[in-house]
């Protein structure tokens, strides 16, 4: 029937596996984060007794949140082929901005608004020097790094602010369930951002879109996409969620620091590349980050309590990112 | 049926209304003219084949005729009434739609989805308007039809990944998005340019069975078999203008190479002539003779 099968039928099955392998990887790029987490689950719960209480579970959903948050963002920007190196300064300087604005007496509620709105807007600046002035964003994002960062440190005189609002801190406040199992208002927050993005990103236009310009930007416009707007609506759309996760960062750790999440952007294009969405754009999804956040705070937590110095644990990561891009690249080539 | 209409489009050309006709399109870049009064038809029901030698101007003129550029002067007509694209868009929602060389598709998605690429059609009611949710089994549903509709067969998977197609089926799915949204016209600029034999083979079949089913399509090529293979008539442009239109079993291959280089041109009874006004041939070898007339 297909004229396109012209492989010798002796060589064809190993072959054809392979390719059915690669082509389920690109299919479903979800599967393989979710299998590599399952691992370490299985293999933490047997070497250490306490990994697999309810309390320590309940820590690493904790600890995932923030870094989820910032990488839910950095999915959209990685999907277009793009990288954010600014999301974590963006989200200090939010968080700076929540927390000083109400220790100067300032209504809570208003602190929340101006910090999500310079959020927004500091993503709109890094969408438009990437689609006006077609710079790379790497760039961009790198300038922008050292300038919030710089303006974090400015604003907040180089002091972190504690919360001094109940609204401020509201999304760590939570309660046990099951004795021990600590449920915060911040996990539902997380968990319904992801679903947006993802409802967004796989059942309207505007998500093809995204994922077309990923792809290949040159195609997108000649089949008719706005490029640019779709560009920009993502800095945007990016910066709105780091100012998400500023204040889930405040609900988890009631204290701005300018001085903290150094190394979030890392962290956070860490999850997006375990949770198997590719560098080069147009492949992925928010399931697979939030598995990505999921395994890297999982390992810690499992390599901790088996004794391991943290910087192994870095190295384990380190190692773990290399694996997940070589896998992807060997998955491409295969299916191809 | 429409193979017979266009039986008689083949005998009688001016018989019927043109789809689209330019008349006298003049472009220049700074002191290069690269349209000098160029005038181009296409009939319905037709494949209408475009060749040039480089720099004859060819891309030029398709430029024109699908909104890319905006011609200095002359006038282009659309059914009989005037249009002035001043980008692609414009041309797109006039009913005219373009297949590039380069695959213009985006690999990591699957077919329905390239095929409703920046044309996705919502769900109806709250959930299409409010939520802007896809209608993803309708999109589904119309682009298999489409595929089977214009035989591709060799696709047995709306929801295939395209960058696990071959060339020529990604090529087939490029050019099915045309003949799905065209509702006047395809152009088709060097669609088997990037192809293998098999696979240009499947995507001429495919510019036929448009052709087929009504809508009419200009190919441009540089590939003369392929030209000869599927055209109804050949547009010939040399240095900015129609140098000659002709039909592919009037002339030979070589007599339209020679006519592309201007080696040979045509005379007012559809004659070969050589620049002096003799009447000439082509030879085996390829070279342009005179012959006593």
């Amino acid at each position: 029937m297909s004229s396109t099968t012209t492989a010798p039928p002796a060589a064809a099955p190993s072959k054809e596996d392979r390719r059915g392998l690669a082509d389920l990887w690109l299919r479903s790029p979800t599967l393989g984060p979710l299998i590599a987490l399952a691992i370490a689950v299985v293999i933490f719960s047997l070497t250490s007794s306490t990994f697999m209480n309810i309390d320590n579970m309940s820590l690493v959903l904790q600890q995932t949140i923030v870094i989820a948050t910032l990488a839910l963002g950095q999915t959209l920007v990685i999907l277009t082929a793009g990288i954010d190196l600014a999301n974590a300064a963006i989200m200090v300087l939010g968080s700076l901005l929540f927390a000083k604005l109400a220790a100067q007496g300032q209504p809570p509620l208003l602190a929340l608004v101006a910090g999500f709105a310079v959020c927004t807007v500091i993503g709109a600046v890094s969408g438009a020097l990437v689609t006006r002035l077609k710079l790379p964003p790497f760039i961009v994002t790198l300038g922008l790094l050292t300038v919030v960062t710089a303006l974090g440190r400015l604003y907040s005189d180089g002091n972190s602010w504690p919360v001094t609002s109940d609204l401020l801190g509201y999304l760590g406040k939570g309660s046990y369930l099951f004795g021990q199992f600590y449920v915060t208002p911040g996990m539902f927050v997380m968990l319904a951002m992801f679903g947006i993005v993802w409802y967004a990103l796989s059942h309207t236009a505007w998500g093809k879109h995204v994922y077309a310009v990923g792809n290949d930007e040159e195609a997108a416009r000649l089949t008719g996409i706005h490029v640019r707007q779709t560009l920009f609506s993502v800095y945007v759309v990016a910066g709105l969620i780091y100012a998400v996760a500023a204040w889930q960062a405040l609900g988890r750790i009631p204290n701005a620091d300018p001085n903290a999440f150094q190394t979030g952007n890392l962290d956070s294009i860490t999850a997006v590349v375990i949770g198997g969405t590719s560098l080069f754009g147009g492949r992925g999804g928010v399931w697979g980050t939030l598995v990505g956040a999921l395994i890297v705070a999982v390992l810690r937590s499992g390599l901790t309590q088996a004794g391991i110095d943290s910087l192994y644990q870095d190295v384990a990561t380190g190692l773990l990112v290399i694996a997940a891009v070589a896998f992807d690249q060997w998955a491409r080539r295969r299916a191809l | 049926m429409s193979t017979q209409q266009h039986e008689q489009d083949r005998v009688e050309p001016g018989a019927a209304e043109p789809v689209m006709a330019a008349t006298g399109l003049v472009k220049r870049y700074g002191k290069v003219t690269a349209l000098r009064g160029a005038d181009f038809e296409l009939l319905p029901g037709e494949i209408m084949a475009v060749v040039g030698d480089n720099g004859a101007g060819k891309s030029t003129l398709i430029k024109a005729l699908s909104g890319a550029i905006v011609p200095d002067e002359g006038e282009i007509r659309l059914d009989g009434s005037p249009v002035r694209f001043h980008s692609p868009l414009d041309a797109r929602k006039a009913g005219i739609e373009t297949v590039y060389q380069t695959l213009a598709v985006a690999p990591a998605m699957d077919i329905s989805s390239n095929l409703f690429l920046g044309r996705e059609q919502r769900k109806p009611g709250v959930r299409g308007s409010v939520f802007r949710m896809l209608d993803r089994k309708a999109m589904r549903a119309a682009a298999q039809d489409q595929l089977d509709a214009l035989g591709v067969a060799t696709v047995q998977n709306i929801d295939q990944i395209v960058e696990t197609l071959s060339g020529g089926q990604r090529q087939a799915v490029a050019v099915s998005r045309a003949a799905m949204f065209g509702t006047k016209l395809v152009i088709m600029d060097e669609p088997t340019a990037a192809l293998g034999v098999k696979e240009s083979g499947q995507v001429l079949d495919l510019i036929r069975r448009i052709r087929d089913r009504g809508l009419p399509v200009i190919l441009i090529s540089h590939n003369m078999p392929h030209v000869f293979e599927v055209a109804d008539r050949i547009h010939v442009h040399r240095l900015g203008r129609r140098a000659a239109l002709v039909q592919p079993g009037d002339y030979t291959m070589s007599e339209v190479v020679s006519l592309m280089t201007g080696a040979l041109s045509l005379d007012s009874d559809g004659a070969l002539v050589d620049p002096s006004g003799h009447r000439a041939e082509v030879d085996e070898q390829g070279h342009a003779v005179a012959v006593d007339g």
